[in-house]
């Protein structure tokens, strides 16, 4: 037998495949004449490239036969049942006999949202085959390799003003590089487009989303999910538009930004908890925004020839829609239970996973104060699929707000049980009634939050049961001979509605920021011949405690009333956020725009000398010729 | 080959070849897990320890360079349930979030505390000096800079009243 192969012209921009994995179109109102009224059309192209999440601990897997011929898994992973889901499926077993046990995991932002899957698989095809216990680590190198990175994007915006200030128009063309694969593309893709108007209020809006095949490998969920890149764009176009009207970034945003009563690109009308205009206004104090820029105003005037370092200030807002998008929730149908145990211990049974964001605190800090008792009679169950009901990923910042508020009505459940039938205050009569009754046991689904329905064919209602909002101060530093940029500080406020654990938030917040920063100024894959070229972490950099800006996390407190204890979700509203900040910011220091991310020195300089940088984000250069 | 040095204080002895990783002596001959892995090249600082004293990178250094020498791990921080004041500071200020980089970043702050001289007030410069070698992804290290000032002053609270 002869096998005769041949090499297919590879296609590494999105722009040229012609394989779409996926396909949105939003819109209200009636863009192209809101757009011939409109006195000024600002036009912008913008690129971002992938961003690697680099949780400190690298994936791994431990698959161990049993003796009912299914698998136990034990890993570091955010969604166990996701795993458990693979398991059944792809090795055709029933749901008793895989077991899936998360280990207390090392970060994920998003890279352990689906890939944990695959290892999974491959350690217990192994497993399985020897009949003994197989563990697969991936090293860092391979762990960069293998694993999927924040999707690029290509986003081709145009916004039409009036003169006295407008917002007319938004007309958005979002494209995203899946890769190879489909992977979360869909659901990435559909949280971008949704976010690609950013926070402001808009009559006329069309959006339209697509997700190409490309040869690279393949893209997935990373903290933001789709909305960083498209809302890098839009405030890249907000700030563009203040220049045209000789307005400051800051006013456009007040007069633009939503407020309530004010109705989204899906039709969805913003009822209550718009934190907008307060997480604005913090951040601009906090920052001293008006203060710096004139500062920064000074300085450029007075600024020689021979002067090395500009500094800049900058604005950006965001919003973030908080848990699964549109019909996400109900079909996950998640259930958290709470359980009294016989021997009067309280238990929380979720497969909400602890990968330092703070489960495991405030799962017991929520069902205390329910049921009325210290935080440490709480103690929380493992997340052993074998044990513990499915609540759904640890995903779209949903834990806290979502099975959080699953948790609370359960607790409130089992407390008027208990209290109806002993005549006591929950904390003083629980022990008694386990000894007296056994176990219980009280399962709480997820029931749809108030709200239109989201219809998936139209893409109108109720994108999300509400949002988070935020605003961000960046102040930086120019290097104008190198182009290398400073991130000297950076305010992010945050309305995430009820704050449960301060601590925990301001984490949260601190934490997205800097991965905004290393997005904005560093954090960059360069690929040839669509394969990566920097997949160590010697030539993948991140931030450094030396590079990492001063951080003012600002917690903004705008309650949602749909969830019991009124909390939106934190995780990744903050990644969304600083990253355009930070590039109006390098505009405030030199005064030319800088359309693609990251702002790297080659990019910095090349906007500088009003050329455009060589190569695009993202996007793959071809195959050296062969010698 | 056999190798003799000292752990948290407690002398062992080790028999591997020579150029086995540090790293794998600690978590795979000795048991203290307590160091971790990220890179296994040297960037991120999860598999820090103090050797004499001096933060290293354990995956970069080979068994035979622990010969005679005093090596620190996470392992040694506490005593039983008490935690030592940097690790006291890490928990109250929210310094650690997954904790994969939080045993090297302890041992690097102790290794500024020990450099600190006594009345000397914690500079945040100087600690975000300190823990460079050392990766975080959760926290945007602005908890961790804030245990480290926290335990020093602390620290020469204690001093000022001893």
């Amino acid at each position: 037998m002869t096998l005769r192969t041949e090499r297919l012209e590879p296609i590494f921009d999105p722009e040229r495949s012609t394989r779409e994995f996926a396909h949105y179109t939003i819109g209200r109102g009636d863009v192209d004449a809101a757009m011939r009224q409109a006195d000024h059309v600002i036009e912008g192209t913008y690129r971002v490239g992938h961003q690697e999440q680099l949780y400190i601990e690298g994936q791994a897997m431990i698959a161990v036969p049993r003796e009912d011929g299914g698998v136990t898994i034990h890993g570091s992973c955010q969604c166990p049942y996701y795993i458990h889901t693979a398991m059944t499926k792809a090795l055709n077993m029933t749901s008793q006999q895989v077991v899936v046990i998360q280990s207390e995991t090392g970060g994920g932002f998003g890279g352990k949202e689906e890939y944990p899957s695959m290892i999974a698989l491959h350690a217990a095809l192994l497993a399985l085959k020897v009949s003994k216990p197989v563990r697969m680590i991936y090293d860092r190198h391979e762990d960069i390799s293998a694993t999927t990175k924040r999707h690029p994007a290509i986003v081709r915006y145009r916004t039409g003003l009036s003169r006295d200030g407008e917002l007319l128009a938004q007309d958005i063309e979002v494209i995203m590089d899946a890769g190879a694969y489909t992977t979360l593309t869909p659901v990435v893709l559909s949280r971008g487009a949704i976010h690609a108007g950013g926070p402001y209020r808009c009559e006329n809006v069309r959006i339209i989303g697509r997700a190409m095949a490309t040869n690279t490998p393949p893209n997935g969920a990373f903290r933001g999910f789709g909305a960083p890149q498209t809302q890098f764009a839009a405030e890249m176009q907000v700030n563009r538009a203040a220049e045209v009207l000789s307005l400051s970034p800051l006013e456009v945003r007040r007069r633009w930004a939503y407020r309530e009563g004010d109705t989204t690109p899906t039709g969805q009308v913003l009822r209550a908890s718009v934190g907008s205009h307060e997480v604005l206004e913090a951040a601009a104090e906090t920052g001293a925004y008006e203060r710096h820029r004139s500062q920064n105003r000074e300085a450029r005037e007075l600024r020689t020839a021979t002067a090395r370092i500009a500094s800049g200030t900058g604005p950006a807002m965001a919003w973030h829609g908080a848990g699964f998008t549109g019909s996400g929730e109900v079909h996950l149908a998640s259930v958290a239970s709470l359980e009294l145990t016989d021997d009067g211990r309280i238990r929380v049974l979720t497969a909400s996973t602890e990968m330092g964001q703070g489960t495991k605190t405030i799962f017991p800090q929520l069902v205390a104060e329910a049921l009325g008792v210290k935080s440490d009679e709480v103690e929380i169950a493992p997340q052993d699929t074998s044990i513990v009901p499915n609540s759904g990923p640890t995903v779209a910042s949903r834990t806290a707000m979502v099975v959080g508020g699953l948790l609370i009505k359960a607790a409130a459940k089992l407390r008027d049980l208990v209290e109806a039938d002993t005549g006591m205050a929950f904390a003083d009569g629980y022990r008694t009634f386990a000894a007296e009754h056994g176990p219980m046991r009280v399962d709480e689904q997820f029931s749809p939050y108030p709200g239109e329905p989201f219809d998936d064919k139209t893409y109108t209602g109720d994108a999300y049961p509400c949002f988070g909002w935020a605003a961000c101060v960046a102040d930086v530093d120019v290097d104008l001979d190198t182009g290398e940029v400073t991130v000297k500080s950076a305010v992010s406020a945050d309305d995430i509605g009820r704050v449960i654990h301060p601590v925990l938030a301001e984490g949260q917040v601190e934490g997205g920021t800097l991965q905004a920063v290393g997005y904005a100024t560093i954090e960059e894959i360069k690929l040839t011949d669509g394969r990566y070229q920097n997949d160590r972490l010697a030539t993948y950099l991140i931030p450094t405690a030396l590079d990492a800006p001063r951080i003012t996390s600002i917690l903004i407190e705008k309650p949602y009333s749909g969830s019991p204890h009124g909390a939106k979700g934190v995780g990744e509203l903050p990644m969304d956020v600083a990253a355009p900040a930070v590039l109006d910011a390098i505009h405030d220091a030199i005064g030319a725009w800088i359309h693609e991310l990251p702002a790297t020195p080659e990019r910095v300089l090349a906007a500088l000398a009003g050329i455009q940088a060589p190569l695009h984000p993202g996007v793959s250069a071809a195959a050296p010729p062969k010698p | 080959m056999t190798y003799q040095f000292h752990i948290n204080g407690e002398a062992v002895e080790v028999q591997a070849p020579g150029m086995r990783r540090l790293l794998d002596v600690l978590r795979e001959d000795l048991g203290l897990t307590g160091t971790k892995e990220g890179c296994g090249e040297g960037e991120c600082g999860a598999c820090s320890v103090l050797v004499d004293g001096a933060v290293v990178d354990s995956c970069l250094v080979p068994l035979c360079q622990a010969e005679g020498a005093s090596v620190a791990t996470v392992e040694g921080l506490a005593d039983g349930e008490h935690l030592d004041l940097l690790q006291a500071a890490f928990l109250e200020t929210g310094g650690a979030q997954c904790g994969i980089c939080t045993p090297g970043m302890l041992l690097a702050g102790h290794a500024y505390l020990a450099a600190l001289p006594a009345g000397q007030e914690a500079d945040d410069d100087a600690i975000r000096e300190a823990i460079a070698g050392n990766l975080c992804r959760c926290t945007g290290y602005t908890k961790i800079v804030e245990a480290i000032a926290l335990a020093a002053d602390r620290r020469s609270g204690d001093s000022a009243g001893a």
